[in-house]
C-alpha cells in the first residue's frame, strides 16, 4: 500500500464525482443537511447538460437563497421579495430563446408574491419556477410560513400552528396545478439519493419543456428540510420530514403535459 | 386671433366630438389648437363639456375659466357657464330643454334649434354638427372647406360616406342661427 | 415636417413609446392614463416592430416586470398614475440600486390615497425626492403639452441608458386627456439582440462565451462595499445635476418677478404672464423641464440679475417651492400658490395670488 502516492489516485479515470462547472467557487452560505445547495447543483447540473450556460438567465428570490446568484455561475437577477415571477415573465417575453427560471421559497412564491406567482402561472408564461417548501421562514429566524404544518411550533407560532388562529397551509402547487397556464407541475425532495435523481429528471424536463417551447410554465416544488429552523439535527428532520411533511405535501407529478396526473 | 370655447351639454350630445372637429379644422389652416375635455365617471351620462381654443399663437393655458363663446346645450350648462362668458363675449345655446333662458345684458346671445331640426332631418346624430355650422355663421373662425378636411382626419375612414350629410347639417346650422341679443 | 396629428397626451405618449424602438411595455389601468395601454394593445405593435405589450396583474408586478426586462437591456415602460405609481416606489427603489435603465410615467391625479382623478401635481416630492427607501433618485422630466408627452419619450430613454438610471416622464391628467396637434419623430428602429448585447455589457441576457457572467442586485450585506456603491450612484447624480438641467425662461430678462411652474401649471402661468405684462407688471416664467436634477443655477441668476419674488405655482400644497426657496436661500421673496385635490388655478387667481403675495406682500 505504502507504495501508492496519492498522485496515483487522483487521476481523470478514477473521478467518481467532481463540483459541478457552473457553480461558482464561493463557499455555499447554507446550513450543512440543508437541500438548497442539492437543488442549485441540479439546476446548474441540467443547464449544462442542455447546453445553455450562455443562453440561461436566473432570478433570485429574497429568503435563504437570496444569494443564490453568488453560486449558480449564469446571468442573474436578484428580485425584490415575491417578485421573481414578474422579472422572469418580461426577460422570458424580450428573450424568448432563452432558457429563464425563477427559485424561490415559501414565504417568497406562497406567501408575498401569490400574485406574480398565480398570474405568471396563469399567463402560462414559457419560463421555470423551482419552489423550496420547507415550511419555515429560514433566513429570518424561523418565523412561520405560508406552508408551516398545523401544530409545527416556529418562532411566531411557538405553541405550533393554530389554524383557527393562523389559518391554514397553502398547497400552492395543487393551486398553480389548476391553472390552465401550467403545464407541468411536480412536487420532489432531495434527501435521499434517489430522489435526488429523481428530482434532477423533474427538473431537467422542466427545462427541455421550454427548450421545446412547450405551450405552459413548468412547475417543480422541492420539499426540504430546515434543520435549524426545525431545531433538529439533519439526520433528524430528513426523516420528521418523511413522517410530517410528505404525508400533507406529497411527492410525484401533479401535471404532465397540460393535464392533472390521476 | 385667438377664440377660446365651451362646449358643454349631456354624454351623448356629440358635445366631444364637436370639439375635436373643430380643433381638426383649425389645424387644417395652421393654427394651433387645444382641446380639454372634462372626463371620469361624471361622463357616464351626465354632463360632458371641452373646452377649445384655437389660435394664432402658442397657446398658454388649456384651462379657463373666461371663455370668448360658450355653446350651450343643458340646463346645467346655462347655470354653469353663462356667468363665465366674457364681457362681449357670446352665448349659442339650443332652447330644447332650456328652462332658463340666459339673462345676462353685456353678451352677444345666439340661439339655433338644433335638436329640432335634427329630428326633422331624421338623424339626431347630426345635431352637434348643426350646432357647429351655428357657431360658424356667427364666428367664421374654420373655413368650410377646412372643417370638411377636419371632418375626413376625425372620422375613422368607414363613416367617410357621412361627410356630406355632416356638411349638409352645417349648413342647416348656419341658416337657422338667431339673434337674441347683441352687443 | 411630418404629418400633424390631433391626439391626446395618452395617445401620443403611447404613439412616441413606439416610435422610440422601445422592446417592451409593462402596465396596469388606471385612471387617468388608461389610453396608453388601450392604444397600444390597438396598435399591436408586436406585429411590426417586434414589441411586446402585456397587461399585467397589478403595478406591483408591472414594475418588477421592468426591473426582469430593463435587466437585459432592452427598452422597457410603463406607465400609471398616482396611486399606482406609490405601489411601485418598492421596485423603484431596487432599480435604482441596480442601476437598471428604464422608463416610468406619471399622469398625476388628485391625492392622498385614492384622491380622485382630476390633475394635480402632487407627486412632486415623490418623484423628485426619490419616492421608495433608500438615497436614490429617478430623472424627472415633466412635459406641459401633448408635443412634449411624445418628444420626451426618447430624450427620457437616452437619459436612462447614458445614466444606468430611471427615468420619469412626470405628467398630469390635464395633459393626458388633452387634445393638442403633435408631429411626431421619425420612428427609431428597436436594437437587435446582438446590439443589445454589444452596448451594454452589464445586462444579464446571457453569460458572454468569453466572459464573465453578470449579476444584477441591489444587496450587499457588506456595508463598507454598499456604502461604496453609495458613493458610487451619488457621483452619478453630481454628474446628473451638473449636464443633464433642462428648464424655460420666457420674458424673464428684464423680470421683476418670476412665475415658476411646470406641467399644466406652466400653462396657466404662461396665460398668467401675459394678463401681468398687460397690466404693465413685468413677470417672466421660469419652466423647469426636468424637475430633478433642478434648475437651480438659473434660478440664482435670475436673484443675481434682479429678480424681486419668486411664486411657485403649483396644483400642490407646495412642494417645488421648496427647491426654489433653497435655490434663492433667503435673498428675496419666495411664496406658494396652487389648488388641491385635482384642482386647476385659473391665469386670474395667478395673478391675484402674484400681486397680493409677492408684490404687495
Amino acid at each position: 500500500m505504502s507504495n501508492i502516492a496519492i498522485k496515483d489516485i487522483i487521476k481523470p479515470e478514477n473521478l467518481v464525482y467532481q463540483k459541478t462547472k457552473l457553480m461558482t467557487d464561493k463557499p455555499l452560505s447554507y446550513c450543512p443537511g440543508c437541500g438548497h445547495g442539492t437543488t442549485h447543483r441540479l439546476i446548474m447540473e441540467v443547464i449544462e447538460e442542455l447546453g445553455k450556460e450562455h443562453e440561461s438567465i436566473g432570478v433570485a428570490p429574497v429568503g435563504c437563497s437570496v444569494l443564490a446568484y453568488e453560486f449558480m455561475n449564469v446571468d442573474m437577477q436578484e428580485a425584490a421579495h415575491g417578485r421573481a415571477p414578474a422579472l422572469a415573465t418580461a426577460i422570458k417575453r424580450l428573450w424568448p430563446d432563452h432558457l429563464v427560471f425563477t427559485y424561490q421559497g415559501d414565504g417568497d412564491l406562497a406567501a408575498i408574491g401569490t400574485a406574480e406567482t398565480i398570474h405568471a402561472c396563469n399567463r402560462g408564461e414559457k419560463i421555470v419556477i423551482i419552489f423550496i417548501n420547507n415550511g419555515i421562514y429560514g433566513m429570518t429566524g424561523g418565523q412561520m410560513a405560508p406552508t408551516t404544518l398545523p401544530g409545527m411550533k416556529t418562532s411566531t407560532s411557538p405553541y405550533g400552528r393554530d389554524v383557527e388562529l393562523m389559518g391554514h397551509p397553502l398547497k400552492i402547487t395543487e393551486l398553480v396545478a389548476q391553472l390552465p397556464g401550467t403545464y407541468y407541475v411536480t412536487r420532489q425532495a432531495v434527501h435521499t439519493p434517489s430522489a435526488v435523481r429523481k428530482a434532477k429528471r423533474a427538473i431537467k424536463k422542466a427545462f427541455q419543456n421550454q427548450l421545446d417551447n412547450a405551450p405552459g410554465l413548468s412547475f417543480v416544488e422541492v420539499v426540504s428540510n430546515c434543520n435549524s429552523g426545525w431545531k433538529m439535527n439533519p439526520v433528524d428532520s430528513n426523516i420528521w420530514m418523511e413522517e410530517n411533511m410528505f404525508p400533507f405535501y406529497p411527492l410525484g407529478d401533479i401535471k404532465l403535459e397540460g393535464r392533472l396526473v390521476k | 386671433m385667438t377664440e377660446e370655447i365651451i362646449i358643454a351639454g349631456f354624454g351623448g350630445q356629440g358635445v366631444l366630438s364637436m370639439g375635436k372637429i373643430l380643433a381638426y379644422s383649425g389645424i387644417m389652416q395652421d393654427q394651433e389648437v387645444s382641446w380639454m375635455p372634462s372626463y371620469g365617471p361624471e361622463m357616464r351620462g351626465g354632463t360632458a363639456n371641452v373646452t377649445v381654443i384655437v389660435s394664432d399663437e402658442r397657446i398658454s393655458s388649456p384651462i379657463l375659466r373666461a371663455y370668448d363663446t360658450a355653446i350651450i346645450l343643458n340646463q346645467q350648462s346655462m347655470d354653469k357657464f353663462e356667468p363665465e362668458v366674457k364681457p362681449g363675449g357670446t352665448l349659442l345655446y339650443d332652447p330644447n330643454g332650456i328652462s332658463r333662458h340666459p339673462s345676462r345684458k353685456d353678451i352677444n346671445i345666439f340661439k339655433v334649434e338644433g335638436a329640432k331640426k335634427a329630428a326633422e332631418m331624421g338623424n339626431t346624430k347630426i345635431f352637434n354638427m348643426i350646432v357647429l355650422g351655428a357657431y360658424l355663421k356667427i364666428k367664421p373662425i374654420v373655413k368650410l372647406e377646412n372643417v370638411v378636411k377636419g371632418l375626413k382626419k376625425s372620422l375613422p375612414e368607414r363613416h367617410h360616406k357621412l361627410i356630406p350629410l355632416n356638411e349638409d347639417a352645417i349648413l342647416l346650422g348656419m341658416k337657422n342661427v338667431e339673434v337674441v341679443q347683441e352687443v | 415636417m411630418g404629418e400633424l396629428k390631433l391626439m391626446k397626451g395618452n395617445e401620443a405618449l403611447a404613439e412616441a413609446i413606439i416610435r422610440a424602438g422601445t422592446d417592451g411595455y409593462f402596465g396596469y389601468p388606471i385612471t387617468p392614463q388608461s389610453e396608453v395601454l388601450e392604444y397600444l394593445m390597438a396598435s399591436k405593435p408586436w406585429e411590426t416592430t417586434g414589441m411586446v405589450v402585456l397587461q399585467a396583474e397589478s403595478e406591483v408586478a408591472s414594475i418588477n416586470m421592468l426591473y426582469g426586462g430593463g435587466g437585459t437591456g432592452k427598452k422597457v415602460v410603463t406607465s400609471s398614475s398616482s396611486p399606482g405609481i406609490s405601489l411601485m416606489q418598492e421596485g423603484l427603489s431596487y432599480i435604482a440600486g441596480a442601476e437598471i435603465p428604464i422608463l416610468i410615467v406619471n399622469v398625476v391625479r388628485g391625492g392622498p390615497g385614492l384622491g380622485d382623478i382630476q390633475p394635480a401635481q402632487s407627486d412632486y416630492f415623490q418623484s423628485t425626492k426619490g419616492g421608495g427607501h433608500g438615497d436614490y433618485r429617478l430623472i424627472v422630466l415633466a412635459p406641459s403639452s401633448v408635443q412634449e408627452m411624445a418628444d420626451f419619450v426618447p430624450v427620457a430613454y437616452d437619459l436612462a441608458f447614458k445614466y444606468r438610471n430611471p427615468a420619469m416622464i412626470l405628467s398630469d391628467g390635464a395633459i393626458g386627456q388633452m387634445m393638442e396637434k403633435v408631429e411626431f419623430f421619425e420612428p427609431v428602429p428597436r436594437l437587435k439582440d446582438e446590439e443589445v448585447k454589444a452596448r451594454y455589457p452589464w445586462a444579464t441576457n446571457g453569460k458572454p462565451v468569453n466572459g464573465e457572467r453578470r449579476i444584477l442586485t441591489s444587496l450587499d450585506l457588506d456595508p463598507q462595499k454598499l456604502e461604496d456603491h453609495n458613493h458610487h450612484i451619488q457621483e452619478k447624480y453630481r454628474k446628473i445635476e451638473e449636464n443633464e438641467v433642462r428648464y424655460e425662461a420666457l420674458q424673464c430678462d428684464d423680470a421683476d418677478y418670476i412665475l415658476v411652474a411646470y406641467g399644466t401649471s406652466a400653462r396657466v402661468s404662461l396665460k398668467s404672464v401675459k394678463l401681468l405684462r398687460e397690466k404693465g407688471i413685468k413677470v417672466g416664467l421660469l419652466r423647469p423641464i426636468t424637475l430633478w436634477p433642478f434648475c437651480t443655477k438659473k434660478i440664482r441668476e435670475l436673484v443675481g440679475q434682479g429678480v424681486k419674488g419668486f411664486l411657485s405655482v403649483e396644483m400642490s400644497a407646495g412642494q417645488m417651492v421648496e427647491d426654489v426657496r433653497l435655490a434663492v436661500n433667503g435673498k428675496v421673496k419666495v411664496e406658494h400658490f396652487g389648488r388641491l385635490g385635482g384642482m386647476i388655478h385659473s391665469p386670474e387667481e395667478v395673478v391675484e395670488a402674484l400681486e397680493q403675495k409677492i408684490i404687495g406682500g
